[in-house]
């Protein structure tokens, strides 16, 4: 009998632990593995590859005696929710041992190095570019362009860095690739530094994050003589959101505020102490592996559009069957929200689903039909950022949604430029006046005007983003701003 | 215990070592005073307001020690569509007491909130107003 739990933080938070400390004190082995990524399910108790979940510890007895068969979801691999997804970044995921160097080469683990190393690093930035990779991240810069700057500047010292500060509420795919796949990222990574020529990279993981800090630094003692001599150190936030912004981060490594910098010079040909260096978001490293065991063919043909390759979205807030669901663009938000996600969770309906963040906008059911497409998300006044979508039920108020907005980005602002610094106090400030029916049709003009002001404006995405919520929670929803005791009427 | 000095000659020789420093102090001493900052820029050859802006920027360093309990709920979007406000207002309501509980804005738990992090690094999710109680009140 193989029985296998995650030791991934989110089924340790529900927890997995406890689960595992009970079967083992019935005498049980048990192998600790990476999420599967249904979360609903979590602590999910596999064996023999068969799935019962969410397990207590009442239901252990009942498990290790074949009598939870209410608990059962049938083979794990023919779910729905796995069966439907194309796994390319996630492919090990709920399958491996997190750090077991044997699992990982066992799975194709090191191909995508070898092959790399085989060529040149004009050849890999080439097949990079020819399979249409976005940055992760949120913007969705041609990876493959970024990875050539950097290639061709001229320095001593290139640097690569991870940006594993996934500060985006409603986003987990970072985390669950660090903590359950770490080999994964740490092969992206030097499939890049030989590209670009760099022989020292960081990742800067949030602070928050203290699992996948210790997974990668475990990860990375196992397999440094693999890399070599390219070495990565693991480097440790210290709670600031803004440093998710590259400039901000690069500041945040050399020891400084995490402040934001004006581009020109872009980081890739003054970045870490000066020197070129490449910064890339955790999933577009870890989508190197598989690009260059594979073909850049391979990866291009999923997708719709400009948009190529699979995304893993993460279906969060109040939905039923919350968790990690990789899939090529092109699902439109209400399959996503409503069929893969099964709507709400509390029963209630679905009122809206922020996508992208705290910066991202909030959409109506009526808007569902998007395609999830960096593309069709700009025509609409919204972007996909991380992939991440968090769906509201009806209590939502989608006024304290547009002030929140305002609130978070005026406590993350790092104060370097005006219209964010000062724009996001007056624009919560300004909401709150609303939300008291005060001189409401002025107040929403303003509004307007302090958006405008702050999207062009704004140095970074943080000031320049956050009034996608903002305008997007008053476009869609304006019954919100009226409250019944308008002073005005 | 250690000493500032010896925190800063763990790292003096890496690349931009402030942050692992102070992040270091902030773990040994549960704050980062106005002593080490002066204990800091010496080692570093900095300035003192160098390290305050530095220290001041981040809200992982404390400038005192935190009163209450070591236990930050999450309050972000994701955990607030799963009723992370009401969740503390009810458990505040059982408490008797408001519980001057630090927020923090992700855990990456955002399919099964609302979430918490105790100070020994623990994560708590799906929490209930009960729940929530208890974990104050083991983490005082």
């Amino acid at each position: 009998m193989k029985i296998r739990i995650s030791d991934d933080a989110l089924a340790i938070a529900c927890g997995a632990d406890s689960i595992v400390s009970a079967l083992e004190a019935r005498g049980a082995d048990v192998d600790r593995v990476s999420s599967w990524g249904m979360h609903w399910l979590e602590p999910l108790v596999e064996i023999d590859g068969e799935g019962f979940g969410p397990v207590t510890i009442e239901d252990v007895e009942a498990i290790l005696n074949g009598e939870a068969g209410k608990l059962s979801i049938g083979q794990i691999e023919d779910h729905p929710f796995i069966k439907g997804q194309t796994r390319l970044t996630f492919a090990r995921a709920g399958k491996t041992r997190p750090l077991s160097l044997e699992d990982y080469e066992e799975t194709g683990g090191w191909a995508g190095l070898s092959k790399a190393r085989a060529m040149s690093p004009l050849e890999v930035v080439e097949l990079v570019k020819g399979s249409g990779l976005r940055g992760r991240g949120g913007a969705g810069f041609p990876a493959g362009i970024k990875w050539e700057t950097v290639c061709k500047a001229d320095a001593e010292r290139k640097y690569v860095v991870c940006n594993a500060d996934e500060g985006d509420s409603g986003t987990f795919a970072d985390r669950m690739a660090m903590e359950g796949d770490p080999f994964m990222l740490i092969e992206g990574m030097a499939i890049a530094a030989h590209a670009v020529g760099a022989d020292k990279g960081y990742i800067y993981v949030r602070s928050e994050y203290p699992h996948a800090i210790a997974k990668l630094e475990a990860a990375l003692e196992l397999c440094q003589h693999i890399i070599a001599p390219f070495d990565i150190e693991v480097r440790v936030g210290a709670g600031s959101y803004v440093c998710g912004e590259e400039t901000a981060l690069l500041s945040s490594l050399e020891g400084k505020r995490g402040e934001v910098r004006a581009k020109p010079p872009l980081p890739a040909h003054e970045g870490l102490f000066g020197k070129p260096t490449l910064v890339n978001n955790v999933l577009t490293l870890c989508a190197a592996p598989y690009i260059l065991a594979e073909g850049a063919e391979a990866y291009a043909n999923y997708g719709m559009g400009r948009s190529r390759g699979t995304m893993p979205i993460q279906l969060a807030g109040d939905v039923q069957f919350g968790g990690l669901y990789e899939t090529a663009f092109g699902a439109t938000l209400g399959q996503l929200v409503n069929d893969i996600g099964g709507g709400t969770a509390s029963g209630d309906k679905v009122r809206a689903a922020q996508v992208g963040g705290p910066l991202g906008a909030y959409f109506p059911p009526a808007l569902f039909d998007t395609p999830f497409d960096y593309e069709a998300f700009t025509e609409q006044g919204g972007l996909i950022g991380h992939g991440g979508v968090v769906v509201f039920n009806t209590h939502v108020n989608m006024a304290e949604q547009a002030r929140f907005a305002f609130e978070f980005c005026a406590v993350e602002s790092c104060g370097k430029c005006t219209p964010c610094r000062i724009g996001s106090v007056r624009g919560r400030e300004t909401i709150e006046k609303i939300m008291q029916g005060e001189a409401v049709d002025e107040n929403l003009a303003l509004i307007d005007d302090l958006c405008e002001t702050m999207q062009f404006g704004s140095l970074c995405a943080l000031g320049g983003f956050a009034p996608y919520p903002v305008r997007s929670a008053i476009n869609y929803f304006p019954e919100d701003f009226r409250p019944a005791d308008d002073k005005e009427r | 215990m250690l000493t500032i000095n010896d925190i800063i000659e763990a790292h003096k020789n890496r690349e931009g070592p402030l942050l692992p420093i102070l992040r270091d102090i902030q773990a040994a001493r549960g704050c980062i005073d106005e002593h080490s900052i002066v204990e800091v820029a010496a080692g570093l050859n900095l300035t003192r307001a160098e390290v305050h802006g530095v220290v001041s920027f981040y809200d992982d360093f404390k400038s005192k020690p935190h009163q209450g309990a070591s236990l930050r709920v999450c309050r972000a979007e994701a955990c607030q569509a799963r009723g992370c406000e009401a969740l503390v207002r009810d458990a505040e309501a059982m408490i008797g007491k408001a519980m001057n509980l630090e927020p923090v804005y992700c855990l990456g738990l955002c399919s099964v909130g609302p979430a918490a992090i105790a100070g020994n690094g623990d994560v708590h999710a799906r929490l209930t107003a009960d729940k929530l109680v208890e974990l104050v009140k083991a983490n005082e």
